[in-house]
């Protein structure tokens, strides 16, 4: 960030924050409204991974600077999204054991 | 012997010591909200049926105001540490106390939700269900609590730092506000997970 650091860019960012933050309500208010829809439950999960994933997208992006980050920053989180994601697959895993004892 | 890189950015990283430090900190924050979230689905697709946080009296609308208010703290959050950036001690004082109150006021219907679970007989042990949202929502609400410590010292007897060494007192205030934006990150997701899904 420090190649921004001057008043008149501060400024401009603090505009974005403010965007962001409008957004992220919206969105918010969109995830509840939809989850009066009774949609089926895998859709309804689809849905509101999508827009959790946007919204934390946004936060991450603007609020956490990631938008002009070094490149050890993003290494770091590209580790960390493989890790994630095999956290995420292990419950599954643990189902295609199950079928192969039956 | 003073501590290297607090403002000056180390030449093989590119970055300031505790910037890396804090991100490679979130790196296993990630890691334990991520098993218990995966603990979660093992226990919903294990189990026969699930409910509807809402069918067993979950209140939408205050998890839905308390998402706002998160969401509100993370701005004011980010809105402190440009203040400092703009060279304006006072406004970094008014959003960081702004950024206080949220986590107050987000603890309080926090409370207040978990009483009302309590009156009307749900504990964790009452069933799989409310045994997973007591542990999510309650590591998480330790997370608020912890960020709220180190903001108040940020706001407090901390800001000390802000005549003798402003630059690094800066760098303080960004590096508090990536844990503080990541514990509304994960409330993003805990929300639709445990009130809407």
């Amino acid at each position: 960030m420090s190649a921004h650091d001057d008043p008149e860019s501060i400024r401009k960012e603090v505009k974005i924050y403010i965007t962001v933050f409008l957004g992220l309500a919206v969105l918010t208010v969109l995830t509840v409204g939809v989850s009066y829809f009774h949609m089926p439950v895998a859709l309804a999960i689809l849905v509101a991974l999508v827009i959790a994933t946007f919204k934390s997208s946004l936060v991450a992006a603007v609020f956490m600077h990631l938008r002009a980050e070094r490149k050890l920053i993003y290494w770091v989180l590209v580790l960390t999204v493989i890790f994630f994601i095999v956290l995420m697959a292990i419950p599954s895993i643990s189902q295609w054991d199950q079928r192969m004892i039956r | 012997m003073e501590i290297p890189y607090t403002t000056e950015t180390r030449p093989d990283t590119g970055l300031y010591n505790a910037k890396l430090g804090v991100w490679l900190f979130l790196a296993s924050e990630v890691m334990l909200f991520g098993s218990l979230f995966s603990s979660y689905i093992l226990l919903r697709t294990g189990a026969p049926s699930w409910p509807h946080g809402r069918d067993l009296g979950l209140s939408v609308p205050l998890a839905t105001i308390n998402t706002m208010v998160l969401i509100g703290s993370s701005v004011t959050m980010v809105l402190a540490w440009a203040s400092l950036k703009l060279k304006e001690f006072n406004k970094y004082r008014l959003y960081m106390g702004l950024t206080i109150l949220a986590g107050f006021a987000f603890m309080g219907i926090k409370a207040y939700e978990y009483a009302t679970k309590f009156e009307h007989g749900h504990f964790p042990k009452t069933n799989t269900f409310f045994a997973i949202y007591f542990t999510l929502t309650g590591l998480h609400g330790l997370h608020v609590l912890g960020g709220m410590i180190i903001n108040g010292y940020f706001w407090g007897p901390g800001a000390k730092m802000w005549k003798t060494d402003p630059e690094r007192f800066t760098n303080r205030i960004e590096v508090g506000g990536l844990y503080w934006h990541f514990v509304d990150l994960v409330w993003i997701f805990l929300f639709p997970t445990l009130y809407l899904l």
